[in-house]
């Protein structure tokens, strides 16, 4: 199943694109979608951390850091850090 | 509004105490309605006669404020009660750059009782693309003095304070506590974290905005009973490389702009209680897209250390609490502290590169990005440009500098005195990084510019910008 990731900020700095289609086997949950991501662009553990460095967002609802929800086919996951500038 | 009054007064007590504190009050000489935040009535004596003939109406407004107004009072969903409410309330801005320009002079428009405007920063000539409370004419000046002026010569009937000093720790839950609404305007993490913690220590909600580059997010935390704080979404702090700043990453001017417009109206809103604030909601802006994307937030972290079931951070261990430790930040946006890597033989001043260059017996290697590189740089150099944020992208440029090198050498002859390829940045630290990773694979031969194209401005006696 493919599912979109939007990159904001600094994820999109470290990812090098604004947005991108992954490819998962079925059943996959967000955590393991996380995993492959930081496997694909591994230079985004900047801004993992142990207990949140940034807000994930799944279909725009907020979504916890180890949640297993089960993903589905077309899902949007978001990588938002925060912005400090002013 | 009780709260307001005691907050009002507490501020007021401490300015004979604390000379950090500074009150600044009405300047103007027309007729305002507010006195001091104490005052339970927007009426003064002059105009009691106003009112003589619409008693019984259920705001406290003067004809005068209505007169001004009244475009926003006849709005059916606005109205003069929620004007009212207006008027009789406070906000504290911390921040007078790009973010709370808009936040100042809107609020100051729409006539908020009393505005608080914290800073602590001189207006610069490189502030005024977006920082739009400040002219030509304030450079040089204190940004809560060129802020202020603006926001009383929008309306002259508003009370005006500033807080010099900036939103410090000593001074945090004080001035907090004596406000209805506070809006974080600022530039840097530690300070995004101490407001934060003293808004949901005083009980007070936030109404957060941050712009950078193209990009920019809103939010309003701690607000109703299950409204999150910004340690419930952040709880470990970004990585200080992770924070660029306005003056490295730069910022297109319009976009806290729209930030800090949107900042405004999440405090009228908060103020004169019209609408849903944008709670438990996070709106993302994506400039070069022309994008709005608003992210459904969590509720309140039962674990947070500041806002959860048992805090660890309190209105008195605030006072200890190590910002810069937590985020591993400075609280101001004043670029990267210099950096001493190389050792000083390895370095060369912009005086002495300077006789190089005459002799045009050196080769230049400028590690900027392009996009400064285009700003301007020394004839003839030749742009390689290093991030430390991705070191590893440099690699493809060894062979090359390598190369430079030898053909370097080999034009400066070998009895030449010295390196014969100069690497150069905007401060003098990513050149640092740069000819320590060519030493490291092996290419000797070449020296950095000490204080990087900054000092190269001030001290090499050519004509060049400085940014």
């Amino acid at each position: 199943m493919k599912i979109k990731v939007l990159f904001f900020a600094r994820a999109r700095e470290l990812a090098g694109t604004t947005e991108a289609e992954a490819d998962l086997p079925e059943g996959s949950t967000a955590k393991e979608a996380m995993q492959m991501l930081l496997e694909k662009y591994p230079d985004l553990r900047e801004i993992e951390g142990e207990e949140g460095k940034c807000v994930l967002a799944l279909n725009q609802e907020y979504l916890e850091k180890n949640a297993t929800t089960a993903l589905k086919e077309g899902d949007e996951i978001a990588i938002i850090p925060p912005i400090s500038g002013g | 509004m009780g709260r307001i009054e005691r907050g009002g007064q507490r501020a007021h007590r401490q300015t004979g105490q604390q000379p950090n504190i500074i009150h600044f009050h009405r300047v103007s000489t027309s007729s305002e309605p507010y006195e001091s935040c104490s005052r339970t009535s927007t009426q003064t004596v002059g105009q009691d006669d106003a009112r003589v003939n619409w008693e019984g109406t259920e705001h406290q407004l003067t004809k005068e404020q209505v007169v001004r107004y009244s475009r926003q009072i006849i709005l059916p969903s606005f109205g003069a009660q929620a004007q009212s409410r207006l008027c009789n309330s406070s906000v504290l801005i911390i921040g007078a750059g790009g973010l709370g320009s808009p936040v100042a002079m809107y609020l100051a428009a729409a006539g908020v009782g009393r505005l608080g405007i914290a800073d602590r920063d001189a207006v610069e000539l490189n502030n005024l693309h977006r920082q739009i409370a400040h002219r030509e004419s304030t450079v040089g000046i204190h940004k809560c003095d060129s802020a202020g002026l603006t926001c009383r010569s929008i309306n002259s009937s508003i009370q005006v304070e500033m807080y010099k000093d900036g939103f410090n720790q000593q001074i945090a839950m004080e001035l907090a506590s004596c406000f209805d609404v506070i809006v974080d305007a600022t530039d840097n993490a530690p300070s995004r974290y101490l407001i934060s913690d003293a808004c949901v220590l005083a009980g007070k909600p936030l109404v957060s905005g941050a712009a950078i580059g193209t990009d920019g997010q809103l939010t309003v935390y701690n607000h109703g009973p299950d409204g999150p704080c910004y340690r419930c979404l952040f709880p470990e702090a970004p990585e200080p490389q992770s924070c660029s700043s306005c003056s490295d990453a730069g910022v297109l001017g319009v976009v806290p702009g729209i930030i800090g417009s949107l900042q405004a109206l999440e405090a009228i809103k908060l103020a004169s209680g019209v609408g849903r604030p944008l709670s438990r909601s996070l709106l993302l802006f994506d400039a070069l897209a022309g994008r709005f994307t608003t992210v459904k937030l969590r509720q309140r972290m039962p674990s947070c250390i500041v806002c959860g079931t048992s805090p660890r951070i309190t209105a008195e261990s605030l006072l200890s609490y190590s910002y810069a430790t937590f985020t591993g930040a400075p609280s101001h946006d004043a670029g990267p502290a210099p950096l001493e890597l190389l050792a000083p033989i390895q370095r060369v001043t912009a005086a002495e590169l300077h006789k190089w260059v005459t002799s045009d017996s050196v080769s230049i290697v400028d590690v900027r990005p392009e996009a400064q590189f285009s700003i301007a740089h020394i004839p003839g150099s030749t742009n390689l440009p290093f991030s430390e944020a991705k070191p590893q992208a440099f690699d493809e440029h060894i062979e090359l500098m390598r190369q430079r090198v030898r053909d370097a050498a080999i034009d400066t002859g070998d009895d030449s005195l010295h390196p014969a390829v100069c690497v150069v940045c905007r401060r003098g630290n990513d050149s640092q990084r740069v000819v320590d990773l060519l030493v490291a694979n092996g290419v000797n031969d070449v020296v950095d510019l000490a204080g990087g194209l900054e000092a190269w401005a001030r001290e090499s006696g050519v004509d060049f910008p400085h940014y």
